[in-house]
Parts: structure tokens; sequence; C-alpha cells
């Protein structure tokens, strides 16, 4: 498994000194910015087990907090950087609020507070015309150590790389360890000792400022921010991905990622040739049905348990070879 | 010996119905003492009083003399009152030594670390295996503990409480639901935890035959009422306890084992 994942990696670095193509480092750099934003998502709903409707509005602060900087002072490598250390406070602050409310709210009361908070920053995203020119959005320069398309495509690739190590590092602490227990039975985890709040915080707090990371990056990669960025849609793309990759599976998201974004692309393309294809968000309902239906545990849950399955009735036949 | 759980006028009522009812029991150090009581008579319920899952309507609960009626669960397992439950309460998509191990992590305080792999504490997981051989399910130690059987799960929620090495275990019906060749290696599971003579013991039980050699004092309850509390034999020759439930709901008869 990790032999396969260095083997993609040194592709990935490779590929932009072989092969020119601006579209295709466009397309990979967008699968980067949603892996990091699905596997963000992931700790939330695959590890911890909170399901949260409203994961966009970390991303939108992200995304227009490094467009406001940019647009409003120098697209400088300070400003940016800045703005990165805006963008990690305020998400923090603003996740670790939602974070606190799960102590008096259960699964879809959550589900439904964070879709109308998110909502709530859609609202604000739109009326502040001042600072955020409405729906419309808004152009910015960006700092011109990013204006080159291949550095800043392998500076998505190292973050991605980066935030994978450090989620596998914090999934697998015994912090993250317990953050699986309160996924599997959250009474449990309180009478073995554990102060349950104190870890969906952890979890969120740590979600919601990887979030943000992925919508500066994004802000970065189109030079552009509108409204959408605080959409349903976003959140929804996460959620998708992580359940067609395989929840609680940090490698699951970053293949949701990576198929969802080669399909849209694809699909869009195919609107020459008929234009049911224009609405390809059709496509992703049964794409999404079909695998909740007959691949709940997503792509990589599922190779896994076949795996697993294989090494058991191998183990099985050795020992009746032993026996018999 | 000093008085370590002490419980005052603890009552509950769900809506109408009262399930316990004015319980006042006081527990000495390094006691084992055994509930019994029919079906309903709120046993479970008593339990969860005492561990904090539920919040009395009226009365007091004593921990060492502090009063510990408003501590969380998780307070209470930290100050060292730990319990295993009669509805298996495990952690279904973990594998068993996973389960002990989250429990020994616990013990050992560490929760907020965050930096390290969990492998780097062995130790947690050698303890959590040791835990396992205890209660006779170490070949079981990969297996997610959802896939066990039930004998099995009981056996692993027992080996999570001791684990957790609180001064007072509440065990709700270790045995419930083993198979009969099971129940043996469990009762010597409780008997050497006993003769260790560090812990206090609350034990719920429906097999009377067990718990009588085992217990100091039996309390009995009916109808969320203690009707009596004493020694083994105090227990056995009380006639009201006879009369209600032993003989008064012939149905609820222990079985013989």
């Amino acid at each position: 498994m990790t032999a396969v994942i260095l083997v993609a990696a040194a592709f990935l670095v490779l590929l932009p000194f072989v092969y020119e193509s601006r579209n295709l480092f466009i397309l990979l750099t967008q699968i980067f910015v949603f892996s990091i934003f699905a596997m963000s998502y992931d700790l939330l709903l695959g590890f911890t087990g909170i399901v949260s409707f409203g994961h966009a509005m970390f991303f939108g602060i992200g995304a227009y907090s490094m467009g406001i900087f940019m647009k409003k002072f120098e697209p400088t490598m300070g400003y940016f950087l800045l703005a990165v250390l805006v963008v990690i406070i305020l998400t923090a602050v603003v996740s670790f609020i939602v974070g606190l409310l799960t102590l008096r709210l259960k699964s879809h009361f959550y589900a439904m507070l964070t879709l109308a908070l998110s909502g709530l920053f859609l609202v604000l995203a739109e009326k502040w015309r001042t600072m955020t020119h409405g729906n419309d959005g808004f152009t910015f320069r960006v700092p011109e150590q990013f204006i080159d398309r291949t550095h800043f495509y392998l500076l998505c690739l190292v973050l991605v790389v980066a935030v994978f190590l450090l989620l596998k590092r914090f999934t697998n602490s015994p912090l993250g360890r317990v953050l699986q227990a309160i996924r599997e039975n959250e009474q449990r985890t309180e009478s073995l000792g554990y102060q349950v709040l104190h870890y969906k915080i952890a979890a969120s707090v740590v979600s919601g400022i990887l979030a943000g990371i992925a919508g500066i990056l994004y802000a970065i990669s189109l030079r552009f921010v509108n409204t959408s960025v605080f959409s349903m849609d976003i959140t929804l793309d996460a959620l998708l991905m992580t359940i067609i990759g395989g929840v609680g599976t940090l490698v699951g998201a970053i293949i949701g990622a990576g198929l969802i974004e080669f399909a849209h692309d694809w699909l869009t393309a195919l609107a020459k040739e008929h234009v049911i294809f224009e609405r390809w968000i059709i496509f992703f309902g049964i794409i999404y049905i079909v695998v909740v239906m007959f691949f709940p545990k997503g792509i990589v849950g599922t190779l896994s348990s076949l795996s697993w399955k294989r090494k058991k009735q191998q183990a099985v036949k050795k020992e009746e070879k032993a026996a018999g | 010996m000093s008085i370590l759980i002490e419980t005052k006028d603890l009552t509950i009522a769900f809506g109408g119905h009262t399930a316990v009812d004015g319980v006042s029991i006081s527990v000495p150090e390094k006691h084992f003492k055994s509930i019994i009581g029919p079906n309903g008579a709120g046993k479970t319920t008593f339990f969860n009083l005492l561990s904090g899952q539920l919040m009395p309507t009226e009365g007091k609960i004593y921990f060492h003399g502090k009063d510990i009626t408003k501590l969380s669960p998780t307070k209470r397992t930290r100050a060292g009152i730990g319990r295993s439950f009669q509805i298996t309460n495990v952690f279904p998509n973990l594998t068993v030594l996973e389960n002990v191990r989250l429990a020994v992590q616990s013990q050992a305080g560490i929760r907020y670390q965050m930096l390290f792999h969990y492998k780097k504490y062995r130790a947690f997981e050698e303890k959590a295996m040791e835990w396992l051989k205890l209660v006779l399910l170490d070949d079981k130690k990969d297996s997610f503990a959802g896939n066990l059987a039930h004998g099995e799960k009981r056996k692993l929620e027992i080996a999570m409480l001791l684990a957790l090495e609180t001064e007072v275990l509440l065990l709700d019906e270790p045995t419930a639901g083993m198979s009969l060749e099971e129940v043996p290696a469990i009762l010597q599971v409780i008997q050497r935890i006993k003769e260790q003579g560090n812990r206090t013991i609350i034990l719920i039980e429906h097999k009377m035959d067990m718990i009588l050699d085992l217990s100091d004092s039996v309390m009995v309850l009916f109808n969320g009422r203690l009707l009596a509390d004493g020694t083994p034999e105090e227990i056995m020759k009380n006639e009201t306890v006879q009369s209600a439930y032993l003989g008064g709901q012939f149905d609820e008869r222990p079985v013989e084992t």
C-alpha cells in the first residue's frame, strides 16, 4: 500500500517536467485542493462520526479571507502569510464554537445547525458588498511566486502529502484512537473516563483549519472568489468524495476527490455531444445511490475488506492443511 | 472499616413510575456486595444512578464521604467508580485488543496526546493483552469486537472494566448470556479479584448459588424498594425475601447451575 502511494507521488512530482498541459495541471491542482478538503471532512465523518452539513463555511472563510487580503492590500508573500494566519485563527475560533455545540445537539440536529450556520456565512458574503462584491465575487492578483502554474501545482502536491501524513499521525495518536472510539460508542467512551466533548472539539478544530487551508488554495488557484465557496455544493462534494472513496480512510478521501473531479471534468466536456451532460450532477446522484447501496464502505473500504477476507481464507486453508 | 459508597434516599422516577424508591445503603471499603431482585426491580437503574448514567430525582450519593450526585459518568470513572454493562456495550468496529487498550490508555491518563503514534505506548498493548488473558480472550485479540459471540463480548466487557483499575467495580450481570461452560471461568476471575482484596465490588446477579459464596452481603430490591440488606445467610432466612422474591414469583426462580 505504501509502495503504491510512493510511486503515485513520485509520478505526480515528475509529471510537470515531462508533460505540458495547462488544463491537466489545473485539474490536478483542483484535485489536490479537494483532497485536502475531503480529508478534513473525513476526520469528522469517518473518524469521529460527526455529520456536518456546514463544512463549506470553513472552506469559504479560507477562500474569502485570502481574496480580500490580496485585493485590499498588496499581493505579496508577506500579506499572503498574514492571510494564512488570519484564516487559521478565524477557522479555529469558528470551529471551536461549532464544536462546542455538539455538547447539546446530537446527530441530525447538529447537521441541521451546521447547515444553518454555513447559510449565515453565505448571506454575509452576499450582503457585505463593500468587502465581498456580493454574488458576483471579484478577481484578484496573487503573489508572483504562485503565478507559475507548475510551482503552484507542486506546492499543492506537497501540501496534500503533508496533510495526509499529519492526519495519519493524528488519527493514529492516542487522541485519534479515542475519536474512533467515540464514533463507535459515545456512551461507552464516556464511562471509560474520556471527556467526549473535548475530543469532538479537537477534531472539529483540526478539521476546520485544514478546510480553511483548502479554501485558501482554491482561491489562489482560481484567482477569483465568489459566494459559491459557501454554497451547499461544496459540502456535498466533500460528502460525495469521502463516501465514494470510503469513510474512515484518508486514502479514500483522496481517491474520491480524484474520481469526482475527473468525472466532473469529463462529463462537462461531453456536454458538446449531448445537452444532458450539462446536467452532470444527475449522474453524480446516480453514482451516489449506487455506491451507498452496493459499496457502503466506499472503494477503499470494499477493497480492504476483500483482501482481508482472502487473507483469512488462506489462513484457514493453511490450518486445515496442518491439521489434515 | 470506613464507608466507601453511601446512598441516602436515592430515588428516581420516570414520569409516574418510580423505578428506584428511597434506597439507602452503605458499602464499606473492600466489600463484596450483591444485588438481587426480580426483573424490573430497579437493579440496573440503581447501577445507572451509581455510575452517573442517570441523575436521581431525589437523594444523594457519597463516595469517600464526598457528594458525587452531580458528577458526570466520566468524572466518576476517573474518581474510581468503574462499571460494566448488562447490555453489551463495546466498540464494535474496533479490534478486541483496541477495546481494552483504550481502557488501559484512559487508566494511564494519556488522554490528549496527539503527536505520537499510539504504538509508541507499547506497554499499553502488553497490559491490554494481560487483561485479555485473564478473561481467556487473548486468542481473539485481532477480531472485531462486533464479530464476537455474545459470551465473548461479556468477557471483553469485564476486561475493559478491569483495565480501568478502579477502586469500585460495578458488575451488571457479568455472566448473563454466557454458555454454562464459560461461567466458571468468569466466576474464577471475579473470585481472584476479590481475593486480591483491594477492590470494592458491587454485583448484580441472577445466579443465586454463585453469589452466596462470594458475597459479604446481599441486598434485595423489589419494585424499586430495598427489601432487605444483610449477610447471605440472613437473606436466605428472611421470610419477606422468600415470599416476595424466591417464593412469590415462581417464574423468577434462579436457574440452578
